[in-house]
């Protein structure tokens, strides 16, 4: 049969139509009964449904049955989001014999239902999708995916306890991890902590025994003090290439003993690791525990390379590890998958002018407290003002600094409300100073988190319910003098507050990673608009991405605390390790190809691919694609003039049925009269 | 005038799709009138498939892909920046409005910019006569 348009409507096909309710989702605002009605009298269609959950299991059951029943040659679902449950339709329909690129997903829920307030409008638009589907599904082929091997080994980027637990996790099961770390050492920002909330653990005594696994373990190359630089491939076949920055120290030769860090002249503000209160050496680890414990050099600091005198750490070393001489090392890896687990940044306090941070000298950031309360930091656990010697009587301590706040993030970040009920426990047991809490809300919903601000509430913590106007050393009677004074509203009493503190704690929001984005590029994912790694299914698969094998776990998707990152971690690398387990793993079908007989050999394809998958062959004088290589974005399709390549599953045709199916319900329903489109 | 414009909207499935799917799941209500086509890039849409959306009587043609440097497939996005512009300037010559073919970059993260701009060029080419009387 043609119509008056010349497209072909393949009525010889069976096809079923399976209108979804969603609950009330879908039904609740398209009459799914009247879509489904008329959906039975489109070409092709010999069966039409509605059901209230299409992916449910008797959903799934409906379309197998039909399909061995009734024979179906092609299947269309008007449902939700292909994101969401394609891959599940495709697989009932594989169940029951048809291949899965004879299926074909209409998006009534997020492109309709859920957009449209007019009942009837978005009945009518559902029907143009439904239409739009089946015009489109009977120029559909059956296709075979490709099956390619998987390689076993990963690479997870980021050493903090997301990326080591995912590491530790991969490894123990025997296969091959590479662990890139930025810094010198793995640790992460939970290496910086004193304290771990709930339950107080010494968090050095917690991360240690990890981080000297992942150092140790047969199955982990650790990569620290190295970036990833680019990466290229598929899910199964990454490669990657990685930068080792200079040490200027031979591993193989460095005993750790700790005397070129101890001969070091040049001392240097640790703004790392000591969040800028500590001072460390021109040649230094960052702290005692490091793994590994091999030293780096600071190029930038140390007065040999600055000067071009002084060695005084390779006049010490007695194992002549020190080489000035050592170059950037570029390494090539071979990864299955990968897992990002990058981490966060502190807030920068500095954009809250109004707090007075880095202006006053006794405000403090988190991480800054969190040295200080470390028994390893530079006050060795003494909380004390920035003199280094007063100990505080009285501390204020700000929740929500840039978050939960228009002018910089609107998010909650999680963590700091215990956080903050974390140092207003340890300020109390140590200093026994008055703790004034300044929140918005309290927001402690985890495994005995809410316990746990009881406790600080029985301690004698002072909460103030309202958000901080100001943090000023202006004042304005003789009790404020030489302090801190907080202004912030009660939103409780109903009144203003000025309460005068000797030191003040902004618990910082975390924001994600400053090169978040080029990082994301470099793997292939997305960012969300406050650049954390965006999830597959921010629900149902949250350590996966859009790219197939390349993960993300812990906070570079978002704030979490240590008991969720590790959680993810695990996760993360229970996803690999089920792809790993399968031994190869289906490429996407979808691959362009080219019709030997009309290619004249132009080579505007060649030009258009962004995965150099087309070569050109000169004995034949035509261009050939490589389907393995091929991604499947038909960027050469739209390149080629006369129309000699195309793209498998989104071929010319099925496209242009598509597009004809949906115009000409719109036509439908305006009657245009059908000769003027001739 | 154009009472109901008739628009199909080619979109890119790894940003733009997934952005309408975010302008879905936060319920923000835009015109019925777009009916979306996935294509895996907007690379992949070639001139000719506008061009044959016209023909079918479309008043409206949107072509929505990765912001620049965000594209899945690296550099896919490229094309589109090079080839719709062109394509633009063509319509112009054979007499079809040009601002009836709109390209932009929404990215999975933007719903509220999906439904902002398909509000936005809906009620653009409402202001302007059905495409097919045009071209009587």
């Amino acid at each position: 049969m043609k119509t008056k348009n010349g497209s072909r409507t393949e009525v010889q096909e069976k096809i079923g139509v399976y209108v979804c309710h969603c609950g009330s989702n879908i039904a609740g605002t398209v009459d799914v009964a009247d879509v489904a009605r008329w959906a039975a009298h489109l070409p092709g269609v010999v069966v039409s449904r509605d059901y209230k959950f299409m992916c449910s299991s008797p959903g799934q059951e409906l379309i197998g049955k039909d399909i061995k029943e009734l024979g179906l040659t092609r299947v269309v679902v008007a449902s939700c989001s292909p994101h969401l449950h394609e891959a599940t339709f495709r697989g009932a329909c594989e169940r029951a014999g048809l291949n899965p690129y004879l299926f074909e997903m209409a998006n009534i829920r997020e492109q309709d239902s859920w957009v449209t307030s007019d009942k009837a409008e978005a009945t009518k638009k559902a029907k143009a999708l439904v239409a739009a589907a089946v015009s489109r599904v009977a120029h559909q082929q059956p296709l075979e995916a490709l099956l390619v091997p998987i390689d076993a080994n990963v690479l997870v980027v980021g050493g903090g306890i997301a990326g080591i637990q995912a590491a530790l996790e991969i490894a123990d099961s025997g296969n091959h991890v590479y662990l890139v770390e930025r810094e010198p050492s793995i640790g992460g920002h939970m290496a910086q902590f004193d304290k771990t909330f709930p339950t107080l653990d010494c968090s050095a005594c917690i991360l240690t025994p990890k981080m000297v696994s992942a150092g140790n373990h047969k199955n982990i190359t650790l990569l620290t003090w190295s970036e990833v630089e680019k990466v290229e491939g598929y899910v199964g076949n990454f490669t990657v290439t990685i930068r080792k920055k200079a040490r200027f120290v031979d591993e193989a030769l460095c005993t750790g003993c700790g005397v070129c860090q101890e001969k070091c002249p040049k001392k240097v503000i640790d703004d790392v690791f000591e969040a800028g209160l500590g001072y460390r050496k021109a040649i230094y680890t960052p702290f005692p525990q490091a793994v590994p414990n091999y030293p780096v050099i600071d190029h930038d600091n140390c007065t040999y390379f600055q000067k071009g005198t002084c060695k005084a750490c390779e006049k010490f070393c007695a194992t002549g590890a020190i080489k000035f001489d050592q170059v950037d090392e570029i390494l090539t890896v071979k990864v299955g998958n990968i897992i990002l687990a990058t981490g966060y940044d502190l807030f920068d306090a500095r954009k809250v002018s109004n707090y007075g941070y880095a202006r006053l000298p006794n405000v403090f950031t988190s991480l800054e407290m969190e040295r200080l309360t470390n028994a390893s930091g530079p006050t060795g656990g003494k909380i004390v003002l920035r003199d280094g010697v007063t100990q505080p009587k009285s501390v204020g301590i700000i929740h929500c600094v840039g978050s939960r706040d228009r002018n910089y993030n609107n998010y909650c970040s999680v963590i700091c409300c215990m956080q903050s009920l974390k140092f207003a426990h340890l300020v109390h047991e140590r200093t026994g100073a008055t703790v004034y809490n300044f929140y918005i809300d309290i927001r402690t919903p985890f495994k005995a988190y809410d316990e746990f601000y009881q406790k600080v509430l029985e301690e004698g913590t002072l909460f103030v319910r309202g958000k901080v106007a100001e943090v000023t050393d202006a004042a304005r009677l003789p009790s404020e003098e030489g302090r801190l004074i907080i202004q912030a509203e009660d939103t409780l009493a109903g009144k203003q507050r000025r309460i005068p503190v000797d030191m003040v704690i902004l618990s910082s929001a975390l924001e994600a990673r400053a090169d978040s984005k080029e990082v994301a590029q470099k793997f292939g994912i997305s960012c969300s608009a406050d650049q954390w790694f965006i999830e597959k299914h921010p629900k149902l698969d949250p350590v996966a991405t859009m790219t197939d094998g390349v993960f993300i776990a812990g906070t570079c998707t978002g704030p979490k605390d240590i008991p969720a990152s590790v959680a993810q971690g695990a996760a993360a690398a229970a996803r690999v390790l089920s792809i790993i387990g399968q031994g190869q793993i289906q490429i996407e079908a979808a691959t362009a190809i080219v019709n030997e007989e009309t290619c004249v050999g132009c080579q505007q394809c060649i030009a258009s691919c962004p995965y150099q998958a087309i070569v050109y062959r000169e004995d034949k004088g035509k261009a050939y694609v490589n389907e393995a290589l091929c991604k499947g974005c038909g960027t050469c399709v739209g390149s080629c003039l006369p129309k000699c390549i195309s793209l498998k599953h989104f071929t010319d045709e099925q496209l242009v049925a598509e597009m004809i199916g949906a115009m000409h319900t719109m036509k439908e329903f305006e009657l245009i009269p059908m000769e003027v489109a001739a | 005038m154009t009472t109901e414009p008739k628009i199909i909207g080619f979109l890119c499935n790894w940003c733009s799709y997934r952005g309408a799917d975010g302008a879905g799941m936060a319920r923000l209500k835009y015109p019925p009138n777009i009916k979306i086509i996935r294509v895996p890039c907007s690379g992949r849409v070639s001139p000719e498939l506008v061009l044959r959306t016209f023909r079918e009587g479309a008043d409206g043609v949107m072509v929505l892909g990765c912001h620049i440097g965000d594209c899945h497939y690296s550099t896919g996005n490229h094309r589109t920046a090079k080839r719709m512009p062109l394509l633009k300037k063509l319509l112009e010559y054979t007499g079809i409005d040009s601002e009836r073919l709109y390209i932009n970059w929404v990215s999975a993260a933007e719903g509220e910019k999906f439904a902002s701009v398909i509000r936005d060029f809906t009620e653009k080419i409402s202001t302007l006569p059905p495409f097919r009387e045009t071209m009587k």
